[in-house]
């Protein structure tokens, strides 16, 4: 079996819902595909309040804002096709890529395709770490927030950025005990905010410090932490042992970038932005000009800005189907602004850094 | 200090306190968000305009003491959960502390609860004098428990 669509969106998380919505809005045929059982990504686990800003869902809950994003692309279903447990296997020549559902392999010719895979979770290596009761922090989001299990009862969180800090204070709010927060940097990654209010829950945040094994046999029963010196090395005799049956790894995220590679789209390494990503230019275009990209996949950030980057990507995917809009201008113009004032700052240095080099490679700027 | 442990120093949280005139004339709330972060919600949540941003959403809120009326409606706002709201015009030697829980159970008025400080040690045990929690608060109850007017500054969380 074969399908046809004008836009051919890959993944449901905030960046492919958004850039669906906006490309089925302005007129195209779509459809998107997820390899999960309910599109929303990360979103549906995300029980906490977004920051950013007021305009665009600032101090509403992920789960919320996943809700929106689903009733949104109810708005336009006479023109988007969503598939469900459906994951896109590749890609062949000609406009041309596969899908497997459950029981079906099908064909899909589109115009413009958006590829919005996401991230996958790193992991880091110290001796133990294939212990059972040793997760990703996605993966305790997901137990605890998607399918109500607790995954220990004593855990020990690594790594404080927000995901590791938001992750903790869901954990706490799950009535589980979180026995501490470990961070090889000598300071605290994420948002401070998130920081404190895990740490007057009675959480301590070990910064400079290591883990250095898990215990245990048939399971974590504790772990061996040290302190590390400026070259994060470990600093002899401070070594300690802290009591958990769970270990939660909190160390980044990297871009799920294999489908480009498939396609032949150009890739860069940019460490700010998580590793390998596809060179895209301020259109969110990759090098194969069939190909559009948004979201953690175009190097990691957070929601809303893969919700706006979505947004571009729909429009200009829209263009490249049915030629230019004023209206798709138009969304182009204001999600862009949106991304410039939600990565000024200090705290968006890092990222900008990192935008501006793959623009910069892509021949812009 | 906040940036290697999560706790605010006296010293990093004396520029967002009010002043002690201030103090004498009712509640006030106090904005403990002293990084620079994409977040602005505490803006618009403010029905006085007392909560600006002189660079745009990635600086810090500046709080108008003086129009700030200590409504509170800021607080459940907040992601970070970083604003409380003092009031040290109650009963001779005794404050109020109000401040977002995001914690089942929520207490309820007149309950006693535990109070933690910044680094969740226990600083005893204090009343719930109010508990706001609409459905407009999305599951964030806005607590207030009365406290001893010398820890107004150093009890942030509750443990019920």
């Amino acid at each position: 079996m074969s399908r046809n669509t004008e836009v051919f969106v890959i993944g449901g998380g905030p960046a492919g819902l958004s850039a669906a919505h906006v490309a089925a809005k302005l007129g195209a045929k779509t459809l998107l595909v997820d390899d999960s059982a309910r599109v929303g990504g990360q979103l549906i686990k995300q029980t906490h309040r977004f920051f950013g800003s007021s305009n665009r869902d600032a101090g509403i809950r992920g789960i919320t804002i996943a809700d929106k994003l689903q009733q949104d692309i109810k708005d336009v279903a006479a023109r988007l096709t969503v598939l469900e447990n459906t994951a896109a296997v590749g890609f062949y020549h000609n406009k041309e890529a596969g899908i497997l559902s459950q029981n079906a392999y099908e064909r899909v010719t589109y115009q413009a395709a958006i590829v919005c895979t996401g991230a996958t979770e790193n992991s880091l290596t110290f001796e133990n770490n294939d212990l059972p009761g040793i997760y990703g922090a996605g993966g305790v989001q997901t137990l605890m927030n998607v399918h109500g299990i607790r995954p220990g009862q004593k855990i020990l969180m690594v790594g404080s950025g927000n995901i590791g800090l938001i992750v903790s204070y869901q954990l706490i709010q799950a009535g589980v005990e979180v026995v501490g927060l470990v961070e090889g940097m000598p300071t605290i990654g994420g948002y401070l905010v998130h920081a404190s209010k895990i740490r007057r829950l009675g959480v301590p945040i070990h910064t400079s410090h290591t883990i250095l094994k898990a215990l245990g046999t048939d399971g974590v029963e504790g772990a061996v932490l040290c302190r590390v010196d400026e070259k994060f090395q470990p600093v002899p005799n401070t070594e300690f042992e802290i009591k958990c049956d769970c270990i939660c790894l909190a160390v980044g995220l990297t871009p799920l970038i294999d489908l480009f590679q498939q396609a032949q789209c150009r890739m860069v390494h940019v460490g700010e932005l998580g590793g390998l990503v596809p060179l895209h230019d301020s259109s969110m275009r990759t090098t194969n000009p069939d190909i559009f990209v948004a979201g953690d996949a175009s190097g990691i950030e957070e929601a809303t800005t893969a919700i706006l980057a979505g947004r571009i990507a729909g429009a200009r995917a829209y263009e490249a189907v049915h030629g230019k809009s004023a209206e798709a201008d138009a969304i182009v113009a204001e999600a862009r602004e949106e991304l410039r004032t939600l990565r000024s700052g200090s705290t968006g240095e890092r990222i900008r850094w990192g935008r501006e080099r793959v623009l910069k490679e892509a021949g812009e700027c | 200090m906040l940036k290697n442990d999560g706790i605010i120093t006296p010293e990093e949280l004396a520029p967002v306190l009010p002043p002690p005139a201030r103090l004498e004339k009712g509640p006030v709330a106090i904005i403990e968000c002293l990084q620079d972060i994409p977040c602005d919600p505490c803006v618009s949540a403010c029905p006085t305009k007392a909560i600006k941003m002189k660079e745009g959403i990635t600086d810090k809120p500046l709080l108008d003491f003086d129009a700030c009326t200590g409504c509170g409606l800021c607080i459940a706002r907040c992601p970070g959960l970083a604003i409380f709201v003092i009031n040290m015009k109650h009963t001779p030697g005794m404050a109020m502390v109000s401040m977002s829980h995001e914690l089942l159970p929520v207490p309820e008025k007149g309950q006693e609860v535990t109070a933690l400080d910044r680094a969740g040690k226990v600083l005893g045990k204090v009343k719930v004098v109010r508990v706001i929690n609409p459905p407009a608060y999305d599951r964030t109850a806005v607590v207030t428990v009365e406290v001893p007017a010398g820890q107004v500054n150093n009890i942030r969380a509750i443990r019920v």
